[in-house]
């Protein structure tokens, strides 16, 4: 029988906060920079220039269609060659899971955009708007409402999905506890204790999302 | 473009549209004097709501030409479609009215209102509110400016509505069966409403199918069936004797049914 020993894990204390803080800072970054591109991608897609749609619709199926672990280790190692510019890791992975992330996030955005009734763009250009204004008046704040909470969704997912950097060596909370595993020889107890900080984090936004959802579709 | 010292307020001349294969409008020339109140009714698939579209240029035709006012539109061959800010600024002066309402949901009533005159017209706020309370008041739901669309009856919706296009301050209006999706105890105080701009001298165009109404409120009918006009003529005229058998066959099928007695529809 296996015996625990969770009192081990408290020696590697600042070696874990500090790697939830890293974990935590890359998705803030990748999270932001990630709904940038989704706006791009979502309203490239969008555009009424076929050029415009197709490069958007190639940018989004692209990096849909990878796995994000392959995207990881390529942007790493084969971009750079091809390009000619050399990267840290944490650029790379950064940029990969921005991108990663934006191609989800331009199809939720899309999808709230053409989800508000033609009527509604209509009665703005009954009223004399421009399709920008119509856009920024009436769809656009109606669009957000309905992408909120796919948008945590799938920020949540990003979230857990900076665990995979480790592989390239960027010092996030999984690796962090790969270091203290390996220096322990209690990995067990080791990636409990990181499974129970990602659930500790995401759990109470999980809920916070749900409280949105309820409050918006009371506002509608 | 712009000429006229015409006394008609809409002109449209042979004017075509087509979605696909399927020619939607054939051939159409239209007439509204200032002031004149024109009823456009004809089975589903007859082309009038794509007619009144054409109007505003929500639906821009293959063809033909259209005039509102000073301002003409040519269609077709060589003809250079409008850019969006003029679309814009052409529609600005005429006001749509829909048949699913097409309320801003997310903004009050009030708020529904001054869009228009705040976005468009470039308004100050607190002017836009006075000519937004005036309009709902005008349209009997001054109490309501505070409330979301979604807690008002459809005919309540529907006033909104209107007030919202009137906030533009149009030379014309264009009703696309705006009262179609309303239970039919509803229906009354909208018509009310539109009678009512009628006899203030609007220029209007409705889509209908309101025979008793289109008779009472409006001094042109126009019959069409299959993208052309079929009938036109003084409404009571072509109500009380069509002279075509496609417009007899059509109205007297809404005589069976029992269209909306007069005295209900305009009390």
């Amino acid at each position: 029988m296996y015996q625990w020993d969770f009192g081990i894990l408290w020696s590697y204390r600042w070696l874990f906060l500090n790697g939830l803080g890293v974990t935590v800072g890359f998705t803030v970054v990748i999270v932001v920079c990630g709904l940038l591109f989704g706006l791009l991608g979502a309203f490239g897609s969008l555009s009424r220039f076929r050029g415009l749609r197709l490069a958007a619709l190639a940018f989004i199926e692209a990096f849909r269609c990878t796995p994000i672990l392959v995207q990881l280790i390529w942007f790493y190692y084969a971009l750079p060659i091809l390009a000619g510019v050399e990267m840290t890791p944490i650029t790379a992975s950064a940029l990969a899971l921005s991108l990663y992330g934006g191609s989800f996030y331009s199809e939720i955005i899309r999808g709230g955009i053409v989800s508000i009734d033609k009527g509604q763009s209509e009665a703005g250009a009954a009223l004399g708007m421009t399709p920008g204004q119509s856009m920024r008046r009436i769809v656009l704040p109606q669009a957000i409402k309905r992408m909120i909470p796919a948008l945590m969704n799938h920020s949540i997912i990003q979230f857990k999905n900076t665990s995979l950097v480790s592989v390239l060596a960027v010092p996030d909370l999984v690796y962090q506890s790969q270091v203290a595993a390996h220096d322990s020889y209690r990995p067990l107890e080791t990636y409990t204790a990181v499974a129970v900080a990602y659930a500790a984090i995401l759990i109470p936004l999980t809920i916070i999302v749900r409280r949105g959802e309820k409050r918006l579709a009371v506002s509608e | 473009m712009s000429e006229t010292n015409n006394t008609s307020k809409i002109e449209i001349r042979s004017l075509r549209k087509s979605f696909g294969n399927n020619e939607v409008l054939k051939n159409i020339n239209l007439d509204v004097a200032k002031g004149g109140v024109v009823a456009l009714i004809g089975p589903s698939g007859s082309g009038k709501s794509t007619l009144l579209r054409c109007i505003n240029l929500l639906v821009v035709p293959d063809g033909g030409s259209v005039r509102v006012g000073d301002t003409r539109f040519a269609f077709g061959d060589g003809a250079k479609l409008p850019d969006v800010k003029t679309l814009a600024r052409f529609r600005a002066t005429t006001g749509m009215v829909f048949q699913h309402f097409n309320l801003f949901p997310h903004m009050t009533t009030l708020q529904n209102v001054m869009e228009g005159p705040v976005t468009v017209r470039r308004m100050a706020k607190a002017d836009a509110e006075k000519l937004a309370r005036a309009q709902l008041a005008k349209v009997g739901l001054a109490e309501k400016a505070g409330q979301y669309p979604a807690t008002l009856s459809g005919g309540q919706k529907q006033r909104v509505a209107i007030a919202r296009a009137l906030a533009m301050e149009p030379d014309v209006m264009l009703f696309d069966e705006a009262t179609s999706a309303l239970d039919p105890e509803l229906v009354g105080e909208v018509l009310n409403v539109m009678q009512q701009l009628a006899s203030e001298g609007m220029t209007m165009v409705i889509v209908t199918h309101e025979i008793a109404f289109a008779r009472e409120v409006a001094d042109r009918l126009i019959f069409m069936r299959d993208g052309v006009v079929v009938e036109e003529g003084p409404a009571r005229q072509v109500i009380d004797n069509p002279q075509e058998a496609a417009t007899r066959a059509f109205l007297s099928h809404f005589h069976r049914t029992g269209a909306l007695p007069a005295a209900n529809a305009t009390p």
